[in-house]
């Protein structure tokens, strides 16, 4: 499974925030986008999951562009946005089960509040989001991370924000498993944080190529 | 598919009951347009009588354009339509089942609510049965159409407005049906060709609205 960037270019208006992106990312890999505010990286990861159309170049995922295979792409995808993609006035396992069952992994009420507790959260579970602080709702949103493990290549937009110190070990944990399975991870992230991976790689969007 | 359909439809219902006041707005918004009428109009029976199904039917227009808002707009905001479009169920049994949980919240209390409110307007029981076969068959049409001007609009500034341009022209066939069944029933011609016109209608709009709201989800995100 790979997924490849092919001359992917993104224009904003009269702005145009990166051209002609070239790279792959193969099982194992972490993939880490950096760059100043404003620099694209959002913009790119929202194209690399197929939200976003780019102006210029195609996504390829195993050789075959995303877009004339949504179903089969989004099966083998798990995204977790700049908004955290948790409602306000769902209790948080109730977040976690309606968001797994998207995914097309149904998690049960006792598997959901079994994650939670993983992450801290055992007497957070039965609240209603919206009584949660910034980082137990990012936290709510993480769980999903070890309920749906087969999904085989995770698109993280800024993970770390608003998580302690202990969430931030426990989420690099999370992820260094899902890497050494053969898992693929894109992040993006101004934090320092060491990953437990074969090869992380890191694209500066204020130069446009990987290194 | 099916699982994800019912967890859609159980996520928006839970959620409508635990925003209740949202959706009392909207059916106390048609309670009292509908009352306004005959205080305005004064108590004259027959006049009142052959009004009624119209007035019914524009306030129900009116009042599911009000809810129309609350379709996508609220998981736009917090990121969960994103999940929904990146999700690996079909992105139209998602739809399917936000429009039926749309409908079961914000158009079926109206078909509850009319013989309630049509007794103010001294109709006889028969044109009452009518109406609510009537809204029955032609609320659903007005949660699937809107549900494309909802995706459409989405994001937009103004949005409000602009959906109740693009929407109401859309349900103009709907409304003539809908009331004309009622006086058709009353003039002795029977109310069953405007009831099964609409009847039509809902099935069409039902085959192809959920894909045209999909695919406008997808357009609004990018």
């Amino acid at each position: 499974m790979t997924l490849a960037a092919v001359g992917l270019a993104c224009v904003r208006g009269e702005l145009e925030l990166f051209s002609g992106l070239h790279f792959s990312v193969e099982p194992g890999d972490a993939l880490r986008v950096g760059g100043s505010n404003g620099a694209g990286k959002t913009s790119l990861l929202r194209i690399l999951s197929g939200l976003a159309a780019p102006t210029e170049g195609e996504v390829h995922w195993n050789g075959r562009d995303i877009r004339r295979q949504r179903e089969e792409f989004h099966a083998g995808l798990l995204w977790l946005g700049h908004a955290n993609g948790v409602k306000d006035d769902l209790l948080a396992w109730e977040n976690l089960v309606v968001s797994t069952t998207l995914d097309g992994r149904p998690a049960t009420r006792d598997a959901a509040i079994e994650a939670l507790e993983q992450l801290g959260l055992g007497r957070a579970a039965d609240l209603p989001t919206r009584s949660l602080s910034q980082g137990q709702r990012k936290r709510v949103a993480l769980a999903r991370l070890s309920l749906v493990s087969d999904a085989a290549l995770w698109i993280l937009d800024e993970p770390f924000t608003a998580l302690d110190v202990a969430a931030v070990d426990a989420l690099c944990g999370t992820i260094g498993r899902h890497l050494q399975r053969g898992g693929m991870v894109i992040y993006t992230t101004h934090q320092d944080v060491k990953l437990d991976a074969r090869r992380v790689r890191t694209l500066d969007m204020n130069r446009g190529a990987p290194c | 598919m099916l699982k994800a359909l019912a967890c859609v439809i159980r996520r928006d219902l839970m959620l409508a009951w635990r925003r209740r006041s949202d959706v009392l707005t909207t059916l106390f918004f048609f309670i009292i347009v509908v009352t306004l009428f005959p205080l305005g109009v004064g108590a004259e029976s027959n006049l009142l009588r052959t009004m009624a199904p119209g007035i019914l039917w524009v306030a129900a227009l009116l009042a599911s354009m009000l809810s129309l808002g609350r379709l996508f707009a609220l998981d736009h905001a917090d990121g969960t339509l994103e999940q929904m479009l990146l999700s690996a169920e079909p992105l139209t049994v998602i739809v399917i089942g936000k429009i039926i949980a749309h409908w079961l919240v914000s158009g079926f209390p109206l078909v509850l609510l009319a013989p309630v409110l049509a007794i103010q307007f001294d109709l006889p029981p028969d044109a009452i049965a009518v109406l609510c076969a009537s809204l029955l068959l032609g609320t659903p049409v007005l949660s699937l159409i809107g549900a494309i001007g909802a995706a459409l609009t989405l994001g937009v500034r103004g949005g409000g407005v602009l959906v109740s341009l693009l929407v109401l022209p859309l349900y103009i066939p709907v409304l003539i049906f809908g009331a004309g069944a009622v006086g058709a029933q009353a003039s002795g011609l029977g109310a069953s060709a405007h009831l099964l016109l609409l009847g039509g209608v809902m099935l069409g709009s039902a085959a192809l609205a959920p894909w045209a709201a999909a695919a406008a989800l997808r357009i609004s995100m990018e």
